[in-house]
């Protein structure tokens, strides 16, 4: 999954958007995921700190929850998690390397107050990430998540997901550097009866400055890292994985 | 009668025994008080003292101390102003009156707040009825006269929910409940119809006007009770304020002063209680609560100013005090040097601010218990309490989302030990297609008897989707009385 040169005319105009839209903050810095052909496809090599994710999963999200959780589980400091209503099972969480030292919980009702603990959350600057599960957000409160994110270098993820009854507006348009699709795909038959890893697709549906791309992956381990499953580790399997799409 | 209970140990009266409180009513002597014992036997308070007496033989009688119940209850109101809401006072002879204004955000809302007011108070030896209204009049009334010892009343509910109670409920001299009696008018649903002119001309203007506070057409303002020695600080205004921006500037500078006063008696605040006295003589209180003692000024302004849209300025604001209610010992700290390593960041800040948006029940760390059933092993903890260090067992996989009541699910599965082969649940057909276990759990017999044989039979499954479920069989597939056999889901893994 080697990215596609560009042509120098467009690194530079990438660059000179970046600075402007950063102000005079220095370049965003990055969390790579660690595997290679992923990192090479995601834009400055990593999940850029400092911004918005959007993540949401099929179903409960359950996949979703374990790739989000991976996720914080690999930056520094501490973790705020946000929801409307409380179903997180904390020994699950610190299976995906999340211990429950490193999370506060705020349980807040409702969707409009989850947003706003997330935003104090962001503009503390001591975290090292802020969830929330939301399951609808307008282009406003997304934008203000993002400022306040940029503002504190803070990670911000609005993990998508919605109850069987109410909707979600997953796929309008919001102010997020990256959206992300998880959704659980059939483990590898072991040799013996009993369930393997859990494996994952992700799908990057739409990045800034980014193609979309989608990969499969075997599920976070107990310190948050996402695994290239066996049968497309090394080889030109590998770079087959990820099947690439239509660019735009 | 709960505070004779508690503060005479040795010397009280035995519990088994009847006992009611005596008083004078001119020249007679009359039963004021009577306890359960007591009233189960048939004894009522108003009844002459000689006829309990010879009702029942062996009563105990303790004379009445108006005087040392007016002190209690005004201790009472102290504890309760520090604990539940700013504005807090005594409604004699019996009662006491909270605000909640503003303050039942910190305690999870207005039932849970009550609820765990009450039960406190239980646990303390006082038994207390509460009720949360429009009005002093209304909450008055329906705390005494209606049967549920918690209950809240809607906005604008009131009215209705007060129309069945006797008048005695108003607040009333009884000469004039006598009165209203002898006319027919019995609850105050009769009287709210009457014409009034006829009523003051008989009655003078105490129905009415107890109707009306009551109704909340009247106002009636609260005077709170203050502690004796607080940190205050005060400003008055010439004119009267309203605005958002004014307020928020005279915030700043109370905060300022407070802040000097902590620091000459070496406190720090937990609890700051913002009282906006308006000119038509209402109180605006709003309350903030700290998870540590505090002296900064710009984070107790910052604050106080989240909330200053709660504070209805009405025709304007001609007084402002700051008090902190509870206030800590802060000694001066010197911070770590950043040669070493980096400095923890300091997060007490914003959980004081999530606390005060969304009440600081709602903010929180899990921490482990030593418990195999799943739901019992996590708790919360305060989320600035220090580490916990360990986690849970990591030997069996454990879900990232788990349902508060395990779901009941339709399944097809072999007895005793085998996974189901396909189960229903929310209305979707699972065919499962790998499974684990089953991780037998027993119930915690040791501490509950009613699971003296329970078993759970725990299974992860993966659909042919590749969903993953934490399934659980209630029983051992054998016996019946380790459980119904019934299956359910339980959580989703990630």
């Amino acid at each position: 999954m080697s990215s596609r040169p560009l042509s120098p005319a467009l690194v530079a105009l990438r660059a000179r958007i970046a600075r402007i839209e950063a102000g005079d903050a220095a370049r965003p810095q990055v969390l790579p995921f660690g595997i290679a052909p992923f990192d090479r496809s995601l834009p400055g090599g990593g999940l850029a700190l400092g911004c918005l994710h959007e993540v949401a999963g099929q179903g409960d999200g359950a996949a979703a929850t374990g790739f989000v959780a991976g996720i914080a589980a690999r930056t520094r400091g501490g973790v705020l998690w946000c929801v409307a209503r409380q179903d997180l099972f904390a020994p699950g969480l610190e299976q995906s390397g999340l211990p429950p030292d490193r999370v506060i919980h705020v349980e807040a009702g409702d969707d409009r107050a989850v947003l706003a603990c997330m935003e104090e959350g962001l503009r503390h600057g001591g975290l090292g990430a802020v969830i929330g599960d939301i399951a609808r957000l307008p282009m406003v409160a997304s934008r203000r998540l993002h400022l306040a994110a940029r503002e504190s270098g803070t990670l911000c993820l609005a993990l998508r997901r919605w109850g069987p009854g109410a909707d979600g507006d997953f796929g309008q348009p919001t102010a997020a550097m990256t959206r992300w699709r998880v959704s659980a795909l059939p483990s590898a038959p072991l040799p013996v009866p009993g369930v393997g890893r859990a494996r994952w697709r992700i799908e990057l549906v739409r990045a800034r400055a980014g193609e979309g791309f989608e990969i499969e992956l075997e599920a976070c381990d107990g310190t948050g890292h996402l695994g290239l499953p066996a049968d497309m580790a090394g080889g030109p399997a590998a770079a087959a994985g990820g099947r690439r799409r239509a660019p735009g | 009668m709960d505070r004779l209970r508690r503060q005479a140990d040795g010397a009280a009266p035995p519990a088994e025994a009847p006992l009611v409180i005596a008083g004078r009513d001119g020249s007679r002597r009359v039963v004021m008080a009577v306890d359960g014992r007591a009233q189960a036997l048939g004894l009522r308070a108003g009844m002459a003292l000689a006829k309990a007496q010879a009702l029942v033989p062996g009563l105990a009688v303790v004379p009445a101390d108006p005087r040392a119940d007016a002190r209690g209850l005004e201790r009472l109101a102290l504890w309760l102003m520090q604990r539940i809401a700013p504005v807090v006072a005594v409604d004699a002879p019996d009662g006491i009156v909270i605000d909640s204004t503003g303050a039942d955000h910190l305690h999870g809302g207005e039932a849970p707040m009550l609820d765990a007011l009450v039960g406190r108070l239980a646990l303390a030896g006082v038994t207390a009825r509460a009720a949360i209204a429009d009005s002093w009049g209304a909450a008055h009334a329906l705390a005494r006269y209606r049967a549920d010892p918690v209950l809240v009343a809607a906005p604008g509910t009131a009215g209705a929910m007060l129309a069945p109670l006797p008048v005695q409920a108003l607040r009333l001299p009884p000469a004039l409940c006598d009165g209203l009696h002898d006319l027919g008018l019995a609850c105050i649903g009769d009287l709210v119809g009457q014409p009034r002119a006829p009523l003051t001309r008989r009655f003078g203007p105490e129905p009415c006007r107890r109707l009306d506070q009551a109704l909340g057409r009247a106002v009636e303002p609260i005077i709170p009770l203050r502690a004796s020695d607080p940190i205050e600080a005060r400003c008055s205004f010439a004119e009267p304020i309203a605005a958002a921006e004014t307020i928020a500037r005279h915030i700043a500078r109370l905060v300022d002063a407070l802040c000097a006063l902590l620091a000459e008696r070496g406190l720090g605040a937990r609890r700051l209680d913002l009282l906006c006295h308006r000119i038509d003589g209402t109180v605006q209180p709003v309350r903030v609560g700290l998870a540590r003692p505090v002296r900064d000024p710009r984070r107790l302004a910052r604050l106080l100013c989240d909330r200053i849209e709660t504070i209805d300025p009405g025709p304007g604001i001609e007084i402002m005090s700051l008090a902190a209610i509870l206030a800590q010992p802060l000694a001066e700290r010197q911070s770590a040097s950043a040669l070493v390593e980096q400095a923890e960041p300091d997060l007490s800040g914003l959980i004081d601010r999530l606390s005060n948006r969304v009440g600081a029940g709602a903010v929180y760390r899990f921490a482990p218990v030593a418990s195999d059933v799943p739901e019992r092993s996590v708790r919360r903890i305060p989320p600035l309490a220090g580490d916990c260090g360990a986690g849970w067992p990591g030997h069996w996989p454990r879900p990232a989302r788990l349902l508060t009541h395990p779901d009941p699910i339709e399944t097809m599965a072999l007895l005793p030990d085998h996974p189901p082969h396909w189960f229903r649940w929310r209305g979707a057909r699972h065919l499962v297609r790998r499974a684990d276990g089953p991780e037998r759990i027993f119930g915690e017999w040791w501490k509950r008897d009613a699971e003296l044989a329970a078993v759970r039979d725990y299974f992860r499954v993966e659909d042919d989707s590749g969903a993953r479920f934490w399934i659980f069989r209630a029983g051992d597939g054998e016996d019946a009385a380790t459980g119904s056999h019934r299956w359910f889901l339980h959580g989703v893994f990630g």
